[in-house]
């Protein structure tokens, strides 16, 4: 296997934001643990601007360290904005993945999308969100 | 500071034998010769690889004439396979295998399967054994050859060969087994386990990468599968890589002088390092069996980590060991051997190889069993697995 960028090493080894929000406005699990990894992604909003974001992350280097910097990510933005934030911005935020890793970028994305929808839910609106077909994530790679 | 190194993954290799190296030094350079011609330097080369043929079938109880040199435990296994199903074709197609086997057989099986042979896969029981009536029972007419590991690599269960190797006997079956793994580890006879063909790697026991050889037993027929000159004895053409082979010797010559005390050294860690973590860790499962298990093997699954970033922590202390996560391999598949014997594909992710050898020390042991309780712990605290059953009970 290709090496984790330094990046991806520093974010592993003191994850940020680890932990849970106990009134928060939108959870979203993602993830199985037979494929290896499961994301919990939790946001508290505050005027449409996403003022906190903790995880709990099961997996490997490159799936805490997604978690991590995908919660940093996304503090401080609009959920219009929120919504944007693709997997390869989290890649690209840490220096890039080995390519056997890519998957748990967009892992993040999708425990981020995931925990957006449950926020327009929980307000009793519409969701723009397109939740991946299987929030419960299928590996491509065989 | 002294930072404390600890090297607990000796079944992807082991450190090279000062006296293996000092050993294979001069043929490097002054005893630089090719074996294949008659002038003093070719002796000479010649020679040595002879001495290193005796000594590692004398490791084996082999004749010396029964082993041929190769580059790896995996070429070995090829050329076992390969090599015998294509001499015994107008026999018969069918090859039996266990489902545990390392890739290097299993890959080759598939291969003949796509080549027109069958191949029957057999299961083993949860502790990694293979039931000798099941092999029984796979032998058809048909059935050419067997091949079943002596000790599986990762779960380090030693497999009933003896008994199995009757039945093959008794049906007039070719038996092959692959004793990478416990070559220089537990005592290896292929009289007393009735082989007809054997697999060992030197790297695996103190010996260099690169040498390695497959025993098969005067009699039994088997077509090369690298062609070229009559490199051993015309079964395995190219140039003898010289200096590996006298290593391997070596290497096999020091295995069979220290084993008892080997076996005792590395078992008696291993057991300090099992009943520690058992202590210590609470949702910890031992992989494999409990006393037919290679003596430096300590396989765990761990419920709520996965496996890689406890391998990484680990590493972080100076700690090498192999993790058995999904995430790790390229296939994004756990181990097969652990899903063979019916590991929860959950905790499967959360596995820790851990194989001992002589270099390791008592102070070693205790340095992992204070660091790795506490990255268990860690990581279960980031676990939304872990919150789940907390809260659950």
């Amino acid at each position: 296997m290709e090496q984790y960028s330094s990046k991806v090493m520093e974010h592993f080894a003191s994850p940020h934001n680890v932990g849970e929000i106990a009134d928060a406005d939108g959870v979203g699990t993602v993830g199985n643990p037979v494929c290896g990894d499961v994301m919990r992604l939790y946001i508290k909003v505050e005027k449409d601007i996403i003022t906190d974001a903790k995880f709990k992350t099961f997996g490997c280097g490159a799936a805490i360290a997604t978690s991590s910097m995908v919660t940093d990510l996304v503090k401080g933005k609009t959920v219009g904005e929120a919504l944007k934030i693709s997997n390869q911005a989290v890649a690209e935020a840490l220096g890039g993945l080995p390519k056997v890793k890519m998957h748990c970028s967009v892992l993040a994305e999708e425990a981020l999308k995931s925990a957006l929808d449950d926020y327009y839910k929980k307000r009793g609106k519409p969701s723009p969100v397109k939740l991946p077909e299987s929030v419960g994530h299928e590996h491509e790679m065989e | 500071m002294i930072v404390r190194k600890v090297y607990l993954d000796h079944a992807a290799t082991t450190p090279t034998h000062p006296k293996v190296v000092e050993a294979m030094l001069p043929y490097f350079t002054e005893r630089f010769g090719n074996p294949s011609n008659l002038h003093d330097a070719g002796r000479e080369a010649k020679n040595a690889v002879e001495e290193a043929r005796a000594k590692t079938a004398a490791l084996i109880n082999a004749k010396p004439e029964d082993i041929y040199f190769t580059s790896s435990g995996t070429e070995s296994n090829n050329f076992a396979l390969k090599g015998i199903a294509q001499a015994y074709s107008q026999k018969g197609t069918h090859i039996i295998v266990s489902q545990i086997e390392h890739f290097s057989v299993l890959h080759t099986a598939k291969s003949l399967e796509k080549a027109g042979f069958t191949v029957t896969y057999v299961p083993t029981d949860p502790q990694g054994l293979v039931d000798p009536s099941d092999v029984a029972k796979a032998i058809t007419k048909d059935t050419i050859l067997v091949s079943i590991m002596h000790a599986n690599n990762e779960i380090g269960t030693i497999e009933p060969i003896a008994e199995i190797a009757k039945i093959t006997k008794n049906r007039g079956v070719l038996f092959h087994t692959d004793a990478v793994a416990s070559t220089g580890w537990v005592p290896v006879d292929v009289n007393a386990l009735g082989v007809d063909s054997l697999s060992l790697s030197g790297h695996q026991f103190y010996g260099p990468k690169g040498a390695a050889a497959l025993y098969v037993r005067k009699g039994v027929r088997i077509r090369p599968q690298i062609e070229g000159g009559v490199q051993e004895d015309g079964r395995r053409g190219g140039t003898e890589n010289v200096p590996a082979i006298v290593g391997l010797g070596v290497a096999a010559e020091i295995a069979a002088a220290e084993l008892p005390r080997r076996m005792g050294h590395v078992a008696g860690l291993r057991d300090r390092l099992q009943k520690g973590l058992t202590e210590r860790i609470e949702h910890m499962v031992v992989n494999g069996h409990p006393t037919l298990r290679l003596p430096h093997n300590l396989n765990v699954s761990m419920w709520y980590v996965e496996g890689e970033s406890m391998l990484l922590f680990l590493n972080m202390d100076g700690v090498s060991v192999s993790s058995g996560s999904a995430c790790t391999s390229r296939s994004l598949k756990s181990s097969h051997v652990l899903t063979c014997i019916g590991t929860d594909a959950a905790v499967a992710n959360g596995t820790l190889l851990m194989t001992l050898g002589m270099g390791n020390t008592e102070g070693d042991i205790d340095f992992v069993l204070e660091k790795l309780p506490a990255i268990v712990q860690r990581l279960r605290e980031m676990s939304p697995l872990y919150e789940d059953m907390v809260k659950k009970t």
